[in-house]
């Protein structure tokens, strides 16, 4: 295929639509006698349901009809395990799943224990505010320590412990390792909560139309197909009675990806059993409670090394918050596991995890997906070794690169695709050597710093490295159609979150068929159009999706050139396909357009020959064995006011490697993106619960998001390793700015206060946390 | 059961006259978006702290989801859709987030195209900083606000 589109910056089809206000998203979706819901919530972490009163409520104005648990009967359930235990030796595995509404107990705040109908979302929620629940109070687990305690109180009665799962894997021999070792670093390390606070909330309108037995959701999912699969399963439907639609979504970052949620599972219940259409638009305070977060857990870890800075060995044990309720299986946990050893060659790894039951939201994957964790007590530990032995910080690290000759390398432990771990491809040296070049690490260290700190002024430099499994299956699917305009159609079932696929899928087909990327219409999100699929995350939209549709196209490409040897009467080789057009090479006379011959495939007169069939259209489907690794280097120069301790970015760098580039504006904004989240994650987002579970900072005039003034400039530079595994040689990049952001934050904050023995062993960090870490440190 | 009493207000959105009688509790923002269905304008905190539900009222950016649509009455309004709503026209702004990729899943966008409007008016040839200190009450989630900056730098180019 020749390739001008592929690598191009092609500014965006999606753009005005969404610039001019004309884009749809869910809650631009306004029916006809739509009645509108809200939800009663608990307003307890921990409690024993005694009685729900909502006779009050019912006699409020507008309200239609008031559910709680009960009279839901066989509808009932508790959600699907989405993603099954992997097959790790001894695992203990016990699966808790969230339920439609709370019925004996309440395990976390926001849990939606009623659901009011009304005629205007002011009256339902006027309603709720009427409800009223009495209760028996229970202890809150909220301390990760504390729930594992043998007396504490436990989220799920039936348990014995506030254990969801406990895994161990080795690679090696950790214990032999650390006997032949010069040093060990032994240290605990934190990492809190977060929310992805996608600036829109989620929402769901359902139309069921009765007289057509036909139902219509848009929903602010990620998954479009496999919600409409397990709707259509639970209401007794056929998976074509049911159409789901994902519209334009403000945002995803993992979150809108949780089956079911609870509001997912009531509305086309309610909508059928009302017979009128209905809708729900979660609002910013419940989002807080009611959309899924991440990232709580504690990790005891060592690292083995020989004096002049090789690793022997790692070992970590940790706790991980899976809050109250596990849908997701142990995805995040192995991410963290599975992620911790990054680019280093490390031969002996034993690495244990507890997830752990709470009183908190329900903890899914949110951009990083618990890779940040591992890559944190990696880079951390690397950090203090360096010290320690006194390696520079950026020696120490490349001195433990797997070299290039050793991919595929594998790490042997089960990975969240339940293969061994293994990276397709990598060369690493050459991204740090970039990103050494790009900051000026060597002047940096022997002129600016001492010269600025002889100033007054507290700077510092973080270098960190990380990797990331990408693009993992099962799989995807795209049908590809000429139409008869000449314009090309292209549905896939993937959902769409400003990721770009309309214009980085528009390119790939572009190239194919040589039509303009303007002249491609991308139908994703809607599962009318297409059937099958999984959905976007994990960073696998471009690589699975675009590789399904890249060979969609190229069946496409087939079929237009046999189709035209036949009308033109030459070799297909003779041919080729340019501006919308096929014809003989050098003869641009014999051009046919292909809307025309996409007309002449589907004839009104004489048959279509056997073997063939109508039109130019060709349905594919792309599979990758297993995800693909890409990989990076983050490095930043921060000054620190050491009165207010607040931190300020002067430089910001990323060298990314995800293998081939489609549109590389769009991968620079997705690495700004990330970033931007990164540095949230690392200095300002925190969630504060409370030891009753509360929590106290539900807003966003409480929960600081970076802003314009607090995310610097980031400057880029690329290194293309293609995967081997898809025939693009394309990696996600999805998530990959977000990853290495905490340990780089650590790093360069305590070298810009060097003088003051503070090691960073948590994260999120804040200027107030840094004075108490910066106290502590000048006591001791 | 209690009646609420309605109130009838008349104001120009994007220059077109309007006449509505609605409850005095109704948010300006659900006036916008669910009574005059111009649902360009988008709200994404309802408490008047990340600017996605910017538009201008008698030119100046105002936050629609802190103000009950009877609080309009008698005022001129613009939103998103009175800048351009025809994708093949677009505003030179627009034309600018689109041309620096300012704008990912674009759900913040409308509210930054908003707030940016009378800035450049009052300011046409502003540095980064200044951008960066306007920018800096509406929060995007996506795009690390970089080709954000980029794109005003390039506007006021224009
Ligand atoms: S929706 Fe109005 S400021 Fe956030
Ligand atoms: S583009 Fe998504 S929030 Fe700004």
């Amino acid at each position: 295929m020749a390739t001008r589109y592929f690598g191009q910056p092609i500014k965006r089809n999606e753009d005005p639509r969404l610039l001019t206000g004309q884009a749809l998203f869910t809650d631009d979706v306004h029916l006809p006698g739509m009645l509108h819901v809200a939800f009663y919530r608990s307003p307890y972490a921990h409690a024993r349901i005694k009685s729900i009163d909502t006779s009050a409520a019912a006699a409020m104005p507008g309200v239609v009809a008031i559910y709680t648990a009960t009279d839901l009967g066989d509808y009932w359930q508790p959600g699907p395990l989405l993603v099954p235990p992997p097959p790790v030796k001894d695992i203990v595995f016990n699966p808790r799943m969230q339920v439609p509404l709370a019925r004996d107990k309440v395990r976390f705040v926001g849990e939606p224990v009623a659901v009011v109908v009304a005629a205007s979302r002011y009256q339902a929620e006027d309603a709720a505010e009427q409800i009223f629940m009495d209760v028996e109070l229970l202890p809150a687990i909220v301390d990760l320590e504390a729930a594992l305690a043998p007396d504490a109180a436990r989220v799920h009665d039936d348990l014995d412990a506030n254990v969801n799962a406990h895994v161990i894997q080795r690679k090696g021999d950790y214990e032999q390792a650390a006997a032949q070792a010069d040093v060990v670093i032994r240290r605990k390390l934190h990492y809190d909560r977060g929310t992805a606070a996608a600036m829109e909330n989620r929402g769901i309108v359902v139309d069921w139309d009765a007289r057509n037995q036909q139902m219509t959701v848009w929903d602010t999912t990620q998954a479009p197909i496999p919600i409409r699969n397990g709707l259509a399963a639970m209401l007794g439907l056929s998976e074509k009675q049911v159409r789901v639609i994902a519209p334009f979504i403000g945002g995803g970052f993992g979150p809108k990806i949780m089956m079911f949620y609870q509001e997912e599972v009531l509305l086309p219940w309610i909508a059928m059993r009302l017979n009128r259409p209905v809708k729900w638009i979660e609002d910013r305070q419940e989002n807080f409670y009611a959309t899924t977060q991440e990232r709580g857990q504690v990790h005891w870890a060592e690292m083995a090394l020989t004096r002049d800075g090789k690793i022997l060995g790692v070992k970590d044990v940790f706790l991980h918050d899976a809050g109250a309720y596990a849908p997701y299986g142990l995805t995040v946990a192995l991410n963290s596991q599975c992620t911790l050893l990054g680019q280093y060659d490390v031969a002996n790894y034993t690495s244990e995890f507890t997830s752990v039951f709470t009183n908190k939201p329900i903890v899914t994957p949110y951009r990083g997906a618990g890779r940040q964790h591992g890559v944190f007590v990696m880079e951390r530990l690397l950090d203090i070794a360096a010290k320690e032995l006194g390696i520079d910080k950026v020696e120490i690290r490349t001195r433990n690169f797997i070299a290039p000759e050793k991919f595929p390398y594998t790490n042997e432990i089960i990975y969240q695709d339940f293969a061994p771990l293994t990276y397709d491809s990598g060369n690493y040296l050459p991204a740090m050597q970039k990103a050494v070049a790009l900051i000026d690490y060597a002047r940096f260290i022997a002129e600016e710093q001492p010269r600025l700190r002889a100033e007054g002024k507290h700077v510092g430099l973080g270098i960190v490295t990380y990797v990331e499994g990408t693009g993992i299956g099962p799989y995807e699917g795209a049908k590809v159609t000429v139409e008869a305009s000449g314009r090309v159609s292209v549905a896939t079932g993937i959902g769409t979150q400003g990721q770009g696929h309309f214009t980085s899928f528009a390119q790939i087909v572009a190239d194919q068929l040589g039509v303009a990327p303007e002249n491609v219409r991308l139908v994703t999100g809607d599962t009318s159009e297409f059937y099958w699929g999984a959905g976007t995350f994990a960073s696998r939209g471009a690589v699975v999706a675009g590789n399904a549709i890249n060979a969609a196209a190229l069946a496409v490409r087939k079929k237009i050139l046999k189709k035209a040897s036949d009308e033109l009467e030459v070799d297909e080789a003779d041919l080729e396909l340019v501006d919308g057009t096929v014809s003989v090479v050098g003869s641009p006379q014999t051009a046919i357009k292909l809307g025309d011959l996409a007309v002449r495939a589907n004839p009104m007169r004489g048959a279509v020959k056997p073997g063939t069939e109508p039109g130019l259209e060709a349905t594919d489907y792309f599979g990758p064995e297993r995800g693909a690794t890409a990989s990076g280097v983050h490095a930043m120069i921060v000054e620190v006011d050491p009165e207010t301790l607040l931190v300020a970015i002067k430089r910001y760098v990323v060298v990314h490697d995800c293998g081939r580039v489609i549109n590389p504006m769009i991968l620079e904004g997705q690495i700004h993106g990330g970033v931007a989240q990164g540095i949230g994650n690392a200095f300002y987002e925190q969630l504060a619960f409370d030891e009753n579970g509360q929590l106290l900072n539900a807003s966003f005039m409480d929960y600081l998001l970076p802003t314009s003034d607090t995310v610097p400039r980031i400057e880029t530079d690329h290194v293309e390793t293609p995967s081997p595994l898809n025939p693009l040689g394309i990696k996600g990049a999805g998530e990959a700015g977000a990853i290495p952001v905490g340990p780089l934050f650590a790093q360069a904050i305590e070298d810009a206060l060097h003088g003051v023995e503070l090691e960073i062993l948590e994260i999120p960090l804040s200027p107030s946390r840094l004075y108490e870490l910066v106290q502590a440190a000048k006591a001791s | 059961m209690q009646v609420i009493d309605l109130y009838t207000i008349r104001l120009t959105v994007n220059g077109v006259a309007v006449e509505r009688s609605i409850e005095p509790r109704m948010l300006l923002s659900d006036f916008l978006r669910h009574e005059l269905n111009l649902t360009g304008t988008h709200v994404g905190c309802e408490h008047g702290s990340c600017g996605a539900c910017t538009i201008l009222m008698d030119g100046a950016a105002v936050r629609a989801c802190i103000m009950f649509a009877v609080q309009a009455d008698g005022h001129a309004l613009t939103t998103v859709e009175g800048l351009s709503a025809d994708p093949d026209k677009l505003h030179p702004l627009q034309a600018a987030f689109r041309e620096t990729h300012a704008l990912q899943c674009g759900y913040c966008t409308p509210g930054f195209l908003m707030t940016l409007v009378p800035f450049l008016e009052e300011n046409p040839q502003p540095d980064e900083a200044a951008i960066r200190d306007v920018l800096s009450g509406n929060i995007c989630r996506c795009t690390g606000y970089q080709n954000i900056v980029d794109a005003v730098l390039l506007a006021a180019r224009k």
